[in-house]
């Protein structure tokens, strides 16, 4: 009876937290598929009467929605890989290398997190036009993977300190050099931590609009999220193309989710050393 | 086929020297065994060997090929760690073919020496197991195996049975045995507990704080240990000191230490004259004290009383006070002596170790 009692509270608390998370998006979902004369109505049924694809469609034709989730993406993977990249080799080397300055190092890595990202606008914005890349893609690649490597690092050396330094010892004891253990033996091993690295900068790419507001100015070159903002004008706002463009930028994300879930278990490690 | 020299081989860490003056050579195909209590250098040492840490001063030969500043890689040997080390994202097999894949070995020539090893070991039926479905005696057993794949020509053994409990480290002494006289390579096995060193080798290293204490074959060690740290160190229960004064009655030596007086003869100590009046220590293991009446030195036996009897079924360590503050121990078979009852006692004295005080060194 106990227990019964038990899991009707748990069960409650879970469908009210779905409740509560989907609830918005559901009625951006309702405000996206509205026929243009009912976007402002009242109406609180999820498919309200006449529903309609027509914004998705004007979406698509009207804008450059296509072109901005093409930037979005191509920024956005470059980034992730970029700065999964950099950070594995980084955190290896703070992780199992002694040398002058690794404490500074990692502490100042961690004082860049303490400054909030409107500070680093201007000096992001200087250093890019310095290096000419104001309105491209590789411009909004170096300012997104400087700014997320210092967490992906810390991330990184974090896990890397789990692994039995044992490890690489007998690997090298067979016959492999320092890298080739470490992309044979350190990398595989270290799967969650390199897919949180990846989630976590592919989440901030994806969504960030601060940066990409100062370093793109041309309609074409936008990510998505500047280009929804560009439906939003000064006497009349487009709520059905802007719902309907919020739906769609979720998927992407979604799949990342889904697809990564799988490599987001840890204790692969168990086993490795004495039981 | 390998020898291995250590010469001159120091280790430190900025000023924290861990390893002094080391000299050692291990003959092709033999079984040394390192020992010493914990934090005395010997898996340093060992790790010096692999490549694994670096040598502060001195050289390191496998054959005549100076290994300094080789990396681990190119030193042809394989080792066994401690914690077994084993790759957890492959399998048993993959985890044994590693190293051969490495070194771009073909593919039936892989096979062979994986399957070969399995035999071995008998680990063909866990092959496609990942180690962490293993149990501890597998996992030990992968790990050996991963070494044996790789024919190298000296393995090296890190307290590899450490991690196991008391059963299963004997079944794994014996496999160890068996494989080594199978393979006949020279081993280097470091543990810190003495009965592995003495059952396993067939050359002890004792170490203490750094440094070489005596070099021999276990028997050799046990028998005859050089200075009262291995004399302590080897063997259960451990020897039984006793310091007292050498005196010299009519023509009769004797070792005075309180009241007692225990005879010593000339023949165990033929150095005696330069000792009279001086302090000594002498050393007897508990096999060695004599409780048997019959085989006894009757004219010269002393008397105690039996303080503690621990049973250990066939055999009892018998723990004698010889005064108020000092208690011996004697091994013998199943007695059956109440505590508290006066009995003789006789030294073997074909076994007594004599020490100097202040060097600690053997001086019979």
């Amino acid at each position: 009876m106990k227990t019964k009692v038990k899991y009707f509270f748990i069960h409650l608390f879970i469908v009210m937290a779905v409740i509560i998370t989907t609830y918005p998006l559901l009625r951006i979902f309702s405000v996206s598929i509205r026929p243009g004369d009912r976007i402002i109505s009242t109406d609180l049924s999820l498919i309200p009467d006449g529903a309609t694809f027509i914004s998705y469609i004007k979406l698509f034709k009207e804008t450059f929605f296509i072109k901005w989730i093409f930037n979005s993406l191509l920024i956005t993977f470059a980034t992730s890989f970029i700065g999964v990249t950099l950070a594995s080799t980084a955190a290896y080397a703070f992780s199992r290398y002694n040398f002058t300055g690794k404490k500074w190092g990692l502490s100042a890595l961690l004082l860049t997190q303490m400054i909030p990202a409107g500070m680093l606008i201007l000096p992001l914005y200087l250093m890019i036009m310095k290096l000419n890349l104001i309105n491209t893609y590789l411009g909004m690649v170096i300012a997104y993977s400087v700014s997320s490597l210092p967490f992906s690092i810390w991330i990184l050396k974090g896990y890397y300190d789990t692994i039995p330094k044992s490890l690489e010892e007998a690997a090298m004891v067979d016959g492999a050099n320092e890298i080739t253990a470490f992309y044979k033996v350190i990398l595989p091993l270290s799967t969650p931590a390199l897919s949180i690295a990846f989630l976590f900068n592919f989440t901030m790419a994806w969504n960030e609009y601060l940066v990409a507001r100062v370093v793109l100015y041309h309609p074409q070159n936008y990510t998505w999220t500047l280009g929804l903002f560009e439906l939003q004008g000064q006497f009349i706002t487009q709520w059905g193309m802007f719902a309907a463009g919020s739906i769609l930028i979720t998927i992407p994300v979604l799949l990342i989710f889904l697809y990564s879930s799988k490599w987001l278990i840890s204790g692969l490690t168990l086993g490795s050393v004495k039981g | 086929m390998a020898e291995v020299k250590f010469i001159n081989v120091t280790k430190s860490y900025g000023e924290n020297v861990i390893l002094k003056n080391i000299n050692l050579e291990i003959k092709d195909g033999e079984f040394a065994v390192i020992v010493g209590p914990s934090g005395c250098g010997k898996t340093t040492l060992l790790r010096m060997l692999a490549g694994l840490e670096e040598i502060t001063g001195g050289e390191i030969y496998i054959n005549s090929t100076k290994v300094n500043d080789l990396p681990p890689s190119k030193r042809e040997i394989a080792m066994v760690f401690q914690d077994y080390a084993l790759y957890p994202h492959m399998t048993v097999k993959e985890n044994m073919s590693f190293a051969l894949k490495l070194k771009k070995l073909d593919k039936n020539e892989i096979e062979k020496r994986v399957t070969e090893a399995a035999n071995i070991l008998q680990l063909n039926h866990l092959l496609n197991r990942m180690p962490k479905q293993l149990s501890g005696g597998q996992r030990q057993r992968v790990a050996i195996g991963r070494a044996i794949v790789r024919h190298p020509k000296v393995f090296l053994f890190d307290e590899p049975l450490s991690n196991l409990d008391a059963k299963l480290r004997e079944e794994m002494r014996i496999e160890l045995l068996k494989l080594y006289q199978k393979l006949s390579t020279t081993m280097i096995y470091v543990t810190h507990d003495q009965i592995e060193a003495m059952t396993l080798a067939s050359k002890i290293i004792i170490m203490n704080k750094g440094v070489i204490q005596q070099i021999g074959t276990p028997i050799e060690v046990y028998s005859k240990p050089q200075n009262i740290f291995v004399a302590s160190f080897i063997g259960t229960p451990t020897m039984n000191f006793i310091k007292g004064k050498i005196i010299a009655e009519g023509d009769k030596i004797y070792l005075e230490f309180e009241k007692n007086k225990f005879f010593i003869p000339a023949f165990s100590f033929t150095d005696y004259q330069n000792y009279i009046n001086k302090e000594v220590i002498i050393g007897i293991r508990p096999d060695d004290i004599i409780l048997d009446e019959s085989k006894m030195d009757k004219e010269n036996a002393n008397k105690a009383k039996v303080d503690v009897v621990e049973l250990l079924g066939a055999r009892e360590n018998i723990y004698l006070k010889i005064s108020e503050t000092k208690n011996i121990c004697a091994t013998t078979n199943s007695l059956k002596i109440p505590p508290q009852t006066e009995i003789k006692f006789s030294f073997n004295y074909l076994n007594l170790h004599i020490f100097d005080p202040e060097t600690e060194k053997r001086i019979n």
